[in-house]
């Protein structure tokens, strides 16, 4: 998703330099990576290396930790897949709708993105706690949404929908409808049309709503912990494991959780790439 | 903003011809120290102008206590550091950002007030809660913070652990007993404030078991009466230290307004200012005149009970210590 990958195949198929300028662009890039994301990275990766093996092992496998893990990856991708099934709708319904208030709605999506995370998790929290608006409804019938791992999952949602809903709303609102009234003309039932027809044409930007709805998940702090009850080995997520490390004045032990951390995101992450690459080439879709 | 500040006040005075420019000093303090500091500052400022002659400035930074200890490690300007938990203070020792011998500098282990654990309860304590012993009994749902996340949470525990040592315990009970109370957490809070958010407004729990000098913040910020103070038959003394950040006052020069800043908090008239906040004065004057807010119970040092906060902390809290063993052994 960043330029690199993109350059690269560019640069193979065009050894003659039809792109002029090219270098510059490439430096520029590298460069302008490297400050941005690279060399914070490696003073993470540094910090790490003052451990010994034992010593890293210990910290990233303590089981605390490992219940964190759990819960972080799976509270994350549930709510991105939940994200994927909502977004598209609230797309589909943006795109394709005409309504009263359709521009305040439309603004509406974006809040999750402006709004302070500690703001979003104590709303969802007074309102989903026991003695909340809708946690009071749901709690005599037994239903716990705050201060559990189900909670957990709902911050994520919340803060996750506008990275699938902004993904896809350009993509839906550039197919072409004559498409879709040619598969109706043929026969299509309206199921085929969509499976058949729409899907794979919006089916890589969902993929990459995916993946941006879930690689924010894993680092969100500020809504969850207001939400998530945070007790050891059941609502702990991965990022309070590391400000406790902190609060402990285990730096080194701190970054190493993280280095773990962002190892797997990043491999998750090219998983979902490779995915996507994967399905372009069989569906033939230009997106 | 403080940029414009200075710079506001530094044309203020050069407009109104006084060339004595007023040295600003920056106290790093916790959270929840704000409005003591707020009322302090403004005395100091009037004293030192009365003793000296000379204005100045105290900017104030808050934030969790180690966060800001992390800070003030990795760069922040702050000449003072006022911190709820002598850990803070030894880990800025510890890389040599303020004295080795700090808690020798200034009078009382370098902590001129103190603060308890106390229980919260419902109004009218519907429970019953009167002593330790309660919060163990089953059915009885206790709000405390993680100590993992704050220094509230680790006092809570070593009072809990303490109160079982000095009514003549073995560590063996003393472990037994931590372990039921915090079977009965049903959340644990982040840090102190987020806990009596979650006491209050979520209503969560029989009892919230935090500083002494909570209950005032309670009584303003939710009004008097929502909530009862219990004060247990035994209980800690935290210390709230103070200490000058050597590495700043090196580069600024403020090492004398520093250390006036520091002593002044000795003071009988700050003293009061600290009672007013709930904070236990050193002066047993102030404490007396106060006691209905200080009511008397036993107290007990760290140190008597755990050797040292450091050694407390390396036994109980830091990974694969005696509260990790409450949730990961079975």
């Amino acid at each position: 998703m960043t330029a690199l990958p993109i350059a690269a195949p560019a640069r193979r198929r065009a050894p003659a330099k039809v792109l002029p300028g090219f270098n510059l662009t490439l430096g520029y890039t590298i460069l302008y990576l490297s400050l941005i994301v690279l060399i914070p990275l490696s003073a993470l990766v540094f910090k790490t290396f003052t451990l010994s093996w034992e010593q890293f092992w210990a910290a990233v496998t303590g089981p605390r930790v490992l219940a964190s893990y759990r819960l972080t990856f799976g509270a994350s991708f549930i709510a991105a897949l939940v994200n994927v099934v909502f977004g598209l709708l609230v797309a589909w319904v943006l795109v394709r709708y005409d309504f009263f208030g359709k521009k305040v709605v439309d603004a509406l999506v974006d809040l999750p993105f402006a709004l302070p995370t500690a703001v979003a998790g104590i709303s969802l929290t007074a309102l989903l706690a026991g003695n909340g608006w809708v946690g009071q409804y749901l709690e005599p019938m037994g239903i716990q949404l705050a201060f559990n791992p189900n909670g957990v999952v709902i911050a994520l949602i919340f803060i996750g929908l506008p990275f699938v809903v902004r993904t896809v709303q350009p993509v839906l609102e550039d197919a072409e409808k004559e498409l879709e009234e040619a598969a109706t003309c043929l026969g299509a039932t309206r199921w085929q049309t969509f499976s058949k027809v729409i899907f794979p044409s919006i089916a890589p930007a969902l993929l990459t709503g995916f993946a941006m709805a879930f690689a924010r998940a894993i680092g969100e702090y500020g809504s969850v912990i207001f939400i998530a009850g945070n007790m050891p080995m059941v609502s702990e997520i991965t990022p309070l494991i590391i400000i406790g490390k902190l609060e402990q004045y285990d730096y080194a032990g701190a970054t190493a959780v993280a280095v773990v951390m962002l190892v797997f995101s990043f491999i998750l992450l090219l998983i979902i790439n490779a995915l996507q690459a994967w399905q372009r080439r069989h569906t033939g879709a230009p997106t | 903003m403080k940029k414009i500040t200075r710079a506001a006040l530094a044309a203020t005075l050069a407009i109104s011809g006084s060339w004595v420019s007023a040295q600003t000093l920056l106290n790093a303090s916790y959270d929840v120290a704000r409005e003591f500091y707020k009322d302090y500052n403004a005395a100091f400022v009037a004293h030192y102008k009365k003793t000296t002659g000379k204005d100045v400035k105290i900017d104030q930074a808050h934030g969790g206590s180690s966060a800001q200890a992390r800070a003030v490690n990795d760069g922040l300007d702050a000449d003072v550091v006022t911190m709820n938990t002598t850990t803070d203070v030894d880990f800025l020792a510890s890389t040599g950002v303020v004295a080795k011998d700090w808690p020798k500098r200034f009078p009382g282990n370098a902590s001129p007030t103190t603060s308890t654990m106390l229980f919260l309860t419902r109004n009218g304590n519907p429970k019953n809660i009167k002593d330790w012993d309660d919060l163990i009994k089953p059915g009885i749902q206790v709000i405390v913070v993680n100590p993992k996340t704050g220094g509230n949470g680790r006092m809570a525990y070593l009072a809990a652990w303490g109160y079982v040592k000095k009514k003549g315990g073995t560590d063996a009970q003393a472990a037994e007993f931590v372990g039921k109370l915090y079977k009965n957490v049903p959340v644990l809070a982040k840090g102190g404030r987020d806990a009596t958010t979650i006491f209050l407004q979520r209503n969560i729990g029989d009892v919230l078991v935090t500083f002494e000098s909570e209950v005032v913040s309670v009584d303003r910020e939710f009004g008097e009466g929502k909530v009862d103070a219990v004060h247990p038959s035994i209980s800690i003394v935290a210390e709230n230290p103070v200490a000058i950040v050597e590495r700043t006052v090196a580069k600024k020069g403020t090492g004398e307004l520093a250390k006036a800043y520091l002593d002044y908090l000795y003071s009988e008239e700050a003293q009061e200012i600290a009672a007013k906040h709930a904070l236990r004065p050193r002066s047993q004057a102030v404490l007396k005149k106060y006691s209905k807010t200080f009511k008397p119970i036993q107290l007990f040092y760290v140190n008597e009970v755990f050797g040292s906060l450091a050694e407390a902390q390396k036994v109980h809290f830091n990974d694969g210590g005696q509260f990790d063993k409450l949730y990961t052994v079975k």
